[in-house]
């Protein structure tokens, strides 16, 4: 039964990604987008991680995705289809993109095979989003990066107003 | 449960589907696209490996989630940067926007 739900998922995220790089149609494509982000999402549901399927359904899905639909919109002129959606160099795109793959599975499997098997799975902490908030605010663990992160997002937001806003010459 | 070994050949195919997306698609928002497609298979990873190796301690958790915080911060400047490009050159073809190439 996970099998097959890992499979939908799968099929689902991996899907969604195709369709993303090979849509002529930019809106096509961030619908895609939109696919392959809940595919994720099951995917963390399905290794218990219910924190991250709700931030990423909110966060991604609600926030990221729309956000590109918009600078799709506001660019129309480009996404009206019927035009070449890819580069002269996309042979050698492919070729790099499936020699990673073949790296990545190489790696995976020959070099360090976890072999951590359906039977000796070890077993989730009790609360684990309990827990994830206690580190995240923790003096000894990652209360400065957390600090950080928020002023990496204060300095984005200040940062894309400034860029996005309209030049006036007066 | 499904082994680890699954999840992590997902997120490895998923990343290069990005990796291609990065390299050959020729919009500048497509190209943002495939970025948010690679942040989100590494951050498959940290999950899986979180679930798999250390479920007791939230450290993959704590990564994904600062993971989370970039990938967001660099949506919005880079569909900033993007608006911004498309306002002066009326395109966003990657390959044209050659401003720094003397």
């Amino acid at each position: 039964m996970t099998y097959v739900v890992f499979g939908l998922f799968g099929i689902l995220t991996l899907g969604g990604g195709i369709l993303v790089v090979t849509s002529r149609n930019l809106v096509r494509a961030a619908a895609s987008l939109v696919l392959s982000f809940f595919g994720i999402a099951g995917l963390y549901v399905l290794l218990e991680a219910g924190f991250m399927a709700a931030a990423q359904i909110l966060i991604y899905i609600g926030a990221i995705a729309i956000l590109i639909i918009f600078a799709v919109m506001l660019t129309q002129r480009v996404a009206a289809g019927n035009r070449v959606a890819m580069n002269s160099q996309w042979p050698w795109a492919l070729l790099v993109s499936a020699l990673t793959f073949a790296l990545l599975v190489y790696i995976i499997n020959i070099v360090w095979p976890l072999g951590i098997r359906a039977e000796n799975v070890p077993v989730l902490a009790a609360d684990p989003t309990r827990g994830l908030g206690m580190a995240l605010v923790d003096w000894g663990q990652y209360v400065l990066p957390f600090e950080v992160a928020s002023i990496l997002l204060l300095g984005a937001m200040v940062g894309s107003i400034f860029i996005a806003r309209e030049q006036h010459d007066d | 449960m499904v082994p680890l070994s699954w999840y992590l050949i997902t997120s490895a195919l998923l990343f290069c589907i990005g990796l291609y997306g990065v390299f050959a698609r020729r919009n500048a928002v497509a190209v943002l696209m495939s970025i948010e497609l690679m942040l989100n298979a590494v951050n498959l990873n940290l999950v899986a490996f979180w679930r798999f190796q250390t479920p007791t301690r939230p450290v993959g958790l704590a990564f994904a989630v600062f993971v989370l915080v970039v990938a967001a911060a660099e949506a919005a400047v880079g569909l900033a940067l993007i608006l911004s490009i498309y306002r002066q050159r009326k395109h966003i073809v990657v390959e044209d926007l050659d401003l720094l190439k003397l």
